[in-house]
């Protein structure tokens, strides 16, 4: 097996002086699809934050590609391609959705394949491009979440941590942004999936964790964990 | 009439003045919620730093012409301010970031009264008579309506650099990024965004406008002084309030809508008060007006949504 490309050791973090991640592992090979699912305040936002930079660690290691990256600051890590689509998708409002869709491609130099994967942002995502023109805030949530992935898309990630996508949307909404995270995941891109509907994570993914109270309590193959008695407590939140 | 159309050509020229003064509080208020209350002051060193070059090189190098060393000394101006608000933002604000807020208000206050004395100890306490190097005499170009070629400069400059930033605020990568800094500092970050940088490129581009103004407003009057900041600084907060604060538009709309009301209302107070107000007054109408504003219409003009940033 390659070298992972993400590596958490007894990773701990902390809000002031309340431990809400208190010392977990995990690892990503290059090209898995895994989910990190577990009950409301389990601590999967914390961990994803924390990955993506916006939010110090208390102790412990994390690694990307091999290297330390703990004093990296976000934007740094968002340039060695760790992209992050946020819990509550982190719309720009007041930016049109053309607006948005550029931010995610900030950093990218080769104006001629950022354009080229607008292009294939819209092919994938053909309510986005009716909508170029409109402020992103008025968008309804999923097309808000299209968009969001889509930013981050064109960031070119070779690893995507997305929290909770299907947040708050309707069953055909969240079929549509699972499909757009298969061909991601087709195309070679890792990634971390935190969800609360853990049924669709741990069938679109190939392994997962389970997270509880701040620790992770049981890891395996997505099938392995749908046959789980336990998870299906775990992801309930039930004891 | 040939006083209202008097004093709504005055009250133009004032007023775009106190829209590019505007523009720097309010692009700070929008990225950092944060009133600057050293801005009037950089205005101030940008009047007497244009002042200090222009001096010397007219003693040193009087052979150049007028326009050259007027923009020699805007240009030696505008990069000192550029340093100078880099570096208010970078030694005193940027720590204090996720202070509460009262901490960097009384900073911002704390960094006005340092310019102030800074500038006195270097400029001492007198009025300095500002080189008119445009023209001051008036022409008419309309029977009993007078301009004079200096203002007619300030109108001409203010529309420029009015939209020219409002083209790099909507239409380029580092416009685009101040927006999405000013929206959500974090998700920002996630975009790649050195959101420090954004911020102090916002503080830089804020000061340049302010040195500008400053020496206009000096060319306008002709003199400078180490606390002439003071006024237009709180007039263009006003105009900032008035527009709505953290809306570029609006503080633009705010700076002429003020002038305007100052103007006008300085040529009728007189009649207004039946003699017993003079012009000498007319700064009165602008705090009427933001007493008006944050009672009836705290958002501004153009403001949508001031409570959550405050
Ligand atoms: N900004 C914060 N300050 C203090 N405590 C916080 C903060 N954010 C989260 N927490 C606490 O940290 C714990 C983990 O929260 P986190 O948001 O990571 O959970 P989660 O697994 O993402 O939950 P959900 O499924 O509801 O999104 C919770 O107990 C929460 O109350
Ligand atoms: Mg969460």
């Amino acid at each position: 097996m390659s070298a992972p490309i993400l590596q958490l050791r007894d990773l701990r973090i902390a809000y002031g002086a309340i431990e809400a991640v208190k010392g977990i592992d995990l690892e990503l090979a290059e090209g898995e699809l895994v989910s990190l699912i577990g009950a409301n305040g389990a601590g999967k936002t914390t961990t994803l934050n924390a990955i993506a930079g916006t939010l110090p660690i208390a102790g412990g290691e994390l690694r990307y590609n091999g290297q330390r990256i703990e004093k990296l600051p976000a934007h740094k890590r968002l340039r060695q391609g760790l992209a992050l689509v946020p819990e509550g998708r982190g719309i720009f409002t007041r930016l049109t959705v053309e607006e948005n869709l550029r931010m995610g491609a900030y950093c990218r130099r080769d104006d001629d394949a950022v354009e080229a994967d607008l292009e294939r942002v819209f092919t994938m995502l053909p309510r986005v491009k009716e909508r170029l023109q409109q402020v992103a805030g008025t968008l309804s949530g999923g097309e808000q979440q299209m968009v969001a992935i889509g930013r981050a898309l064109l960031s070119r990630p070779k690893l995507l941590l997305l929290d909770e996508p299907s947040m708050g949307l309707a069953p055909l909404v969240v079929e549509k942004i699972f499909e757009v995270i298969s061909s991601v995941a087709a195309e070679g891109v890792t990634i971390l999936l935190v969800e609360q509907n853990a049924n669709l994570a741990l069938e679109f993914s190939q392994r997962a964790y389970v997270m509880k109270s701040g620790h992770i309590t049981l890891t395996g193959s997505g099938d392995a964990l749908l046959a789980d008695p336990k998870v299906r407590a775990a992801y309930l939140g039930e004891v | 009439m040939e006083t209202l159309l008097q004093q709504t050509v005055n009250g133009l020229v004032v007023g775009s003045v106190y829209a590019l003064i505007a523009l720097g509080y309010t692009m700070v208020y929008g990225i950092l919620g944060l009133i600057n209350f050293a801005h009037g002051d950089v205005l101030m060193v940008g009047a007497l730093v244009a002042l200090e070059a222009i001096s010397l090189l007219q003693t040193h190098y009087p052979e150049l012409g007028l326009v050259p060393t007027l923009l020699a000394g805007l240009g030696v101006s505008v990069v000192v301010c550029m340093i100078l608000g880099y570096t208010i933002e970078r030694t005193a604000y940027r720590r204090l970031r996720n202070a509460p807020r009262l901490a960097p208000l009384i900073t911002a206050i704390g960094v006005s009264f340092l310019l102030q004395t800074l500038a006195m100890i270097i400029w001492g306490r007198n009025y300095h008579t500002f080189p008119q190097l445009v023209s001051t005499t008036p022409i008419e170009p309309v029977a009993g309506v007078f301009i004079t070629p200096v203002q007619i400069v300030i109108l001409v400059v203010s529309a420029v650099l009015m939209i020219g930033l409002v083209l790099l605020v909507n239409k380029t990568r580092l416009g685009r990024a101040m927006r999405a800094t000013a929206e959500n500092h974090r998700v920002a970050s996630l975009m790649g965004v050195d959101t420090n940088k954004i911020i102090a490129a916002t503080f830089v581009i804020g000061s340049a406008l302010a040195a500008v103004a400053g020496v206009m407003y000096s060319s306008n009057y002709g003199i400078a002084h180490y606390a002439m900041g003071f006024m237009p600084g709180l007039k263009a907060f006003t105009a900032a309030v008035l527009g709505g604060i953290g809306n570029l538009a609006g503080a633009m709309l705010g700076g002429i809508v003020l002038g305007l009301v100052e103007s006008i209302g300085a040529g009728y107070i007189e009649d207004m008060s039946f003699g017993f107000l003079n012009s000498s007054y007319q700064d009165i109408f602008a705090f009427i007006i933001l007493g008006i504003v944050l009672i009836f219409r705290p958002t501004g003009l153009l403001g949508e949504r001031v409570a959550d940033r405050a």
